[in-house]
């Protein structure tokens, strides 16, 4: 038989061809695995999504009726970059809430704040710059961090969030070494994935740190309104307007759909941040932006932020008594007082990445802490979300997490207990985790 | 073939290597679309059998990498529904896929295989077995491969150069199956065999390290390693390792297509690793890239494999 001669490529033809910037981007084990959780078999409590099917249809279809009615044209528009000033001025008002007092002129109205994360970082990140995040730390941040080739330190959080103590040696540390600190990003508010919350007197101390090194602080809100037992300490931003970006959102007090996010920043950036915007996509949806002010400027959306809160802090109770009730001893967890996520401990011998897909032979899913971390620290942990799955689903998938640890701990057992040092496939692509949320 | 002839493209289902499996199953539907085949494309869920079952399909192409799918599951369905399907059979599939039994009948095939200790989770918790893997050890030679007994690409496999990485390696592998190989690692060329019944034999594909960093984690992530088409072995070499995958295929009772794993050691020893009765159907896949090579389109391929299986279909 007549052949040509070919060197061909594994999957993909233009891999030598991509930007530093993406080459981490890789599929991987953890996402041949994600692939199969989304199956409705699967108990997922790996996903953050909201719970978007308690919202109340018929009215958010009157507002969609509304907007094409009353303001179709300009609707279907393209719209100023900065974004829609009728729902800049409503986001001032729910920033109020967080003790913000800002104005409209200084927001940038963004696709969900994880488009900002990536604006700030372009605006910022030089390849070998510095951000010092919490650890662990939100999985979308790190992989839009991990875009601009920037080293993330991490700091450790307890329950009363970043420990200013840890921030303080670190930036000292960064500083004698000669390092270039761009920001310091935190999410002080029911921490993704921690669930913790940055205590009333660390919020200070943390701003001062941040201004003694010179460090602009980048503060990711998505959590705030949804505290289930009284609202959080007011926002770093209110504190601190002047070294503070801090980022909104509605996706989960509202919906993830719409794509709308934003950024409060100081009054320097503004015209910076816009340009940058403009640069990335002109503009924000004008019609998902007109829907979003009409919600709320117009309607009781209070009421619905209320309901969500309290479907979440039954979810909430839910998951911790289930822990409480069937996890072996060994284990640890945070006790979230809003938000969306559990942050479980295995022993430490454990390696929560090795028993996904045991835990998804046994038909539920989680995310494991290293995908939380941009340096391979998070083996022992995990995160569970309790937004999603009803109740019921809630108790079954903890019941089916509880005996895989069981039986991970039995094997350990029989092995010696472990070292951790293992040729790992996966490690350091924090951008590989499959759009976790 | 005829052209009024109703396919059902079986992909997906809940194995772990979901993603690639509906990959390939898009691009044998849209191949054989292409040729004029009326297709469906059907997930390997709970739905299947009911699909199945409404005796609108005269063949079904199993499209299915790993557990549930390669390991002959939905081939014993059909085999009950008398549905005919490409690919090996229930038992073959699934003897291919157990590597350990694999390996004893490639063995008595006088065929060469690495060398293998089994591991199950039951002896380690239950029988105290941990005492004993320095001898396994010992007696395979470090580096070793600790893979699961049963599944499919590069899931859970990790490579052992020291003995304190053994017990996180077992711990990765027992994810995957509850038995567990130790297996001898052979350095040498890395080859794919495709073996396709009723073609000419197709070229060898070999697996080339990129120069310098090539290491065992880079061969499992995607786009880490180039390919040579044919394989850079002179044709009495190549010869010999297309006739071990052959009689490997054969051994196993395997049909239609496998692709066969192996690896030319240093000594000029075709040492088959695996038989994969599944193989990746991508557009990058192994078997599609060794007919290429071969002047066959991936539509001739597709539409070969269907007319193969539709004429097992009881007359």
């Amino acid at each position: 038989m007549a052949v040509s001669f070919k060197v061909m490529r594994a999957d993909d033809p233009f891999r030598d061809r991509y930007a530093r910037g993406t080459r981490s981007m890789t599929a991987s084990e953890i996402r041949a695995l994600f692939a199969v959780a989304s199956r409705p078999e699967i108990v997922s409590l790996a996903g953050g999504m909201p719970f978007t099917a308690a919202l109340p249809f018929d009215v958010v279809g009157n507002v969609l009726e509304e907007v094409v009615a009353n303001e179709g044209p300009a609707a279907l528009q393209y719209a100023g970059g900065q974004g829609d000033p009728r729902l800049r001025e409503v986001l001032t008002e729910l920033m109020r809430h967080e003790g913000i007092r800002g104005s409209g002129g200084d927001v940038v109205v963004t696709e969900g704040s994880q488009q900002a994360l990536d604006l700030i970082s372009r605006m910022f990140c030089d390849p070998g710059d510095v951000i010092v995040a919490e650890g662990p730390s939100y999985v979308g941040a790190l992989s839009a961090f991990s875009q601009y080739q920037v080293e993330v330190c991490h700091v450790p959080l307890d329950d009363d969030g970043l420990d200013p103590d840890a921030l303080a040696a670190t930036l000292e540390r960064l500083e004698r070494d000669g390092r270039r600190v761009k920001f310091l990003y935190t999410v002080p508010n029911f921490h993704n994935p921690a669930g913790v919350t940055l205590a009333a007197d660390r919020r200070e101390r943390v701003l001062e740190l941040a201004r003694k090194h010179h460090v602009l602080v980048l503060e990711d809100n998505p959590y705030g309104m949804l505290g289930f037992e009284s609202d959080p300490p007011d926002a770093l931003r209110a504190l601190d307007p002047d070294n503070v970006v801090y980022l909104g959102s509605l996706s989960k007090v509202f919906c993830p759909g719409l794509r709308i996010g934003w950024a409060l920043v100081p009054p320097a950036l503004r015209e910076r941040m816009v340009l940058v915007k403009e640069a990335a996509d002109l503009c924000s949806s004008s019609f998902t932006q007109a829907v979003a002010y009409r919600w709320f400027a117009d309607y009781p959306w209070r009421e619905t932020l209320k309901d969500l809160r309290e479907l979440y802090r039954g979810r909430r109770d839910v998951m911790l008594d289930a822990l409480a009730e069937d996890v072996p001893a060994g284990v640890t967890w945070t006790k979230p007082t809003g938000g969306f996520y559990v942050w479980v401990r295995l022993p430490d011998h454990l390696d929560a990445r090795a028993m996904l897909a045991k835990a998804i032979t046994a038909r539920v899913a989680y995310v494991p802490g290293g995908a939380f971390y941009a340096d391979g620290q998070g083996a022992s942990c995990l995160r569970l979300s309790y937004c999603f799955p009803p109740p019921d689903r809630i108790r079954e998938g903890v019941r089916r997490l509880a005996s895989v640890v069981d039986e991970e701990l039995a094997l350990a057992r029989a092995l010696g207990g472990l070292p951790a040092e293992a040729p790992d496939p996966d490690h350091g692509r924090p951008a590989g985790w499959g759009g976790v949320q | 073939m005829t052209f009024d002839c109703s396919v059902a493209v079986i992909a997906g289902g809940l194995s772990f290597e979901r993603e690639v499996s509906l990959r390939s199953g898009q691009r044998v539907a849209d191949a054989l679309r292409e040729r004029g085949y009326r297709v469906s494309e059907l997930d390997a869920d709970h739905r299947l059998v009911e699909t199945l079952g409404t005796g609108e399909f005269d063949v079904a192409f199993l499209a299915l990498h790993g557990r549930f799918g390669e390991d002959g599951t939905v081939a014993s369905i059909l085999e009950l529904l008398g549905i005919p399907y490409t690919g090996s059979s229930f038992e073959a599939s699934r003897l291919a896929f157990d590597k350990l039994a694999a390996k004893s009948v490639l063995r008595r095939a006088s065929l060469s295989v690495p060398s293998a200790i089994p591991l199950t989770e039951g002896a380690l918790r239950e029988l105290g077995v941990g005492a004993l893997l320095d001898r396994a050890m010992d007696e395979l030679g470090l580096p070793i491969v600790v893979k699961p007994n049963r599944g499919g690409s590069a899931l859970g496999i990790r490579l052992v150069e020291r003995p304190d990485q053994l017990p996180a390696a077992l711990m990765a592998a027992f994810g995957y199956d509850d038995t567990v190989l130790l297996e001898q690692h052979v350095q040498g060329t890395e080859l794919a065999l495709a073996v396709v019944d009723g073609l000419p034999t197709l070229p060898a594909v070999e697996i080339r390290p990129k120069e310098g960093w090539y290491d065992f984690s880079a061969r499992y992530t995607h786009g880490a390693a180039d390919f040579r088409v044919p394989a850079n072995l002179d044709q009495a070499t190549a010869d010999q390792c297309l006739k071990a995958a052959h009689a490997a295929h054969l051994a196993l009772g395997c049909r239609d297509i496998s692709r066969v794993d192996a690896i030319l050691d240093p000594t000029g020893t075709c040492q088959i690793l695996e038989v994969n009765t599944g193989p990746g159907l991508t557009s990058t896949s192994l078997v599609p890239m060794a007919a290429d090579a071969a002047g066959l389109t991936f539509t001739d391929l597709a539409a070969h494999l269907t007319d193969r299986a539709t004429a097992r279909r009881p007359r």
